[in-house]
């Protein structure tokens, strides 16, 4: 296999008349970690639901671990096992407990024993640190215990790549750390992953790669350390002001 | 001189028990007590019912409406994932079925299937049979609205986690929306049993043997043999039997789905 382990190419969508991508390209390596931050109606979380097709591209190339997603032939839930999706609302089946909502795609979908299924469900519970919840239901978890189960269920299928949609934009802010501790660790495990996100410090030290969006198009892009620490783009570095430093700028102000 | 708020309150609520009371007096004095128990509440004509009301006909009407929920209960969720279907013509077709079998008098398909069907196509269906498709088709058109609205309360999120995670789509719509559906709409549900329960009366037009009887038909029979209303009134009260439970059930269950069931997900 290639070191290349998504790549899109001149991807478009388009909701009706609005144009929300407008001509994207975006590679992540095997093992990297892309952070993608931007303003809200930038179009980051439709373009991470493309990599998944949960939106179907208007135009468009997007080849994940060799398979082109936008092939019409492609069989999409078989390359959705590979891609694990990890939701800003958590999204974890509300009539399930903790262990089945780790193995139940396990069971139905990876056609998986009881026994390997929950083997594999403890051991990704283990990572998320949260062994002892496994018989809890969704609704007895707090916000970050449930973000971690889910990602702990995305893990039970073995994917390739990792996909985050604002993972801790829906957490209270003392909630957060733990989230991103079990990212932190995953990252470092060497988890290929596309993260939208607004945790600019966990963009900053964790990223090999950053993407900055506004308005459907990919404005700058590049090591953490750049597009973070030393933005060269005037829309880059506005939004960067009014996120790092909220609080010295009116609703308007020029920066 | 002025009467304080709370005073005023306190007289008009002895003038509402005060009013109570001489409506009470009033039907007491000008009820002819002896007639009404001789109406209603005959010893004899009542122990006369006994126990062929208990071991025929209330097990008849448990038996029949169950025949008809459980048949009305798959036609539904049929007749709900057609109406949500992306097939035109599947929703056309479960459109035309639920506005029609709801809009017409439930006596009405006992008798077009009972009557009708010998006519159409030279065969004879035996009452249970007959019963489960007329109860089941009427109360079917009532699930299946009631089903729809179920599935479509489940939060998209959850279709999208579970298409993320490989399924299908009639995978998910069976291993993750139905079983979150139905949690939902338990409590309408249980009413719609309910209502299923008192429609099972209307299995008097079709020509029954006596061990077939259920509690109207029993009732009425009992009635066409003795000069009193006691037969009705012990027929009802079996009724409630059936029905008092399963509406506390109903109210339990809409109590348990609100408290345990808030922000799952969003």
């Amino acid at each position: 296999m290639s070191d290349v382990s998504v790549e899109i190419t001149g991807l478009k969508k388009s909701f009706g008349p609005l144009e929300v991508l407008k001509n994207i390209d975006v590679t992540v390596n095997r093992g990297d970690v892309v952070c993608i931050i931007g303003p809200s109606g930038s179009g980051k979380s439709t373009l991470l639901r493309c990599v998944n097709l949960l939106e179907e591209p208007t135009g468009g190339r997007i080849v994940v671990n060799g398979t082109e997603l936008t092939d019409p032939d492609v069989d999409i839930d078989a390359v959705r096992t590979k891609i694990g999706m990890v939701f800003q609302g958590f999204n974890l089946f509300s009539h399930l407990n903790v262990l089945a909502n780790l193995t139940v795609a396990q069971r139905k979908v990876l056609k998986r024993s009881e026994d390997e299924a929950r083997k594999v469900a403890l051991h990704n519970l283990e990572r998320v640190g949260l062994s002892e919840k496994a018989h809890s239901m969704p609704a007895q978890l707090s916000g970050g215990q449930q973000q971690r189960v889910a990602i702990a269920r995305a893990l039970s299928m073995d994917p390739d790549v990792m996909l985050f949609d604002e993972p801790t934009s829906a957490l209270d802010p003392e909630l957060v750390g733990d989230v991103l501790g079990v990212m932190r660790q995953l990252a470092d495990e060497g988890m290929t992953m596309l993260v939208v996100t607004h945790e600019m410090q966990f963009a900053r030290e964790v990223a090999d790669k950053v993407i900055f969006m506004d308005g459907g198009y990919i404005v700058e892009e590049g090591p953490a350390a750049e597009v973070i620490g030393n933005p060269q783009e005037p829309r880059t570095q506005e939004f960067l002001a009014r996120v790092l430093d909220p609080t010295h700028h009116g609703p308007s102000d020029p920066v | 001189m002025a009467v304080s708020r709370r005073k005023r309150a306190e007289y008009i609520r002895y003038a509402q028990y005060g009013l109570l009371i001489v409506i009470a007096l009033l039907v007491a004095f000008l009820a002819d007590w002896g007639q009404i128990k001789a109406a209603f509440f005959n010893v004899d004509i009542a122990k006369s019912m006994f126990p062929g009301v208990i071991t025929t006909a209330l097990k008849n009407t448990i038996i029949y409406t169950a025949l008809g929920f459980g048949f009305g209960l798959v036609l539904g969720l049929v007749l709900a994932l057609m109406k949500l279907s992306s097939v035109a013509p599947y929703r056309w077709i479960a459109t035309v079925y639920i506005e029609f079998f709801r809009g017409v008098p439930a006596l009405l398909v006992f008798i077009g299937i009972y009557y009708g069907v010998p006519i159409a196509f030279q065969m004879q269906f035996p009452p249970l049979t007959t019963v489960m498709l007329a109860l089941g088709g009427v109360g079917a058109a009532y699930m299946a609205e009631t089903i729809r609205a179920g599935i479509q309360a489940v939060p998209k999120g959850q279709v999208e986690a579970a298409r993320s995670l490989g399924m299908s789509q009639s995978r998910a719509m069976v291993t993750i929306v139905i079983p979150q559906a139905f949690r939902i709409i338990l409590p309408p549900l249980t009413n719609e049993l309910i209502l299923l329960t008192k429609d099972s009366s209307l299995i008097y037009i079709l020509g029954l043997f006596r061990e077939q009887y259920e509690l109207t038909k029993f009732g009425r029979e009992t009635l066409s043999r003795s000069p009193s209303l006691t037969p009705i009134l012990i027929a009802g009260l079996c009724y409630l039997i059936i029905t008092l439970p399963l509406g506390y059930l109903s109210r339990y269950l809409e109590r348990r789905g609100t408290g345990g069931r808030k922000k799952v997900s969003a």
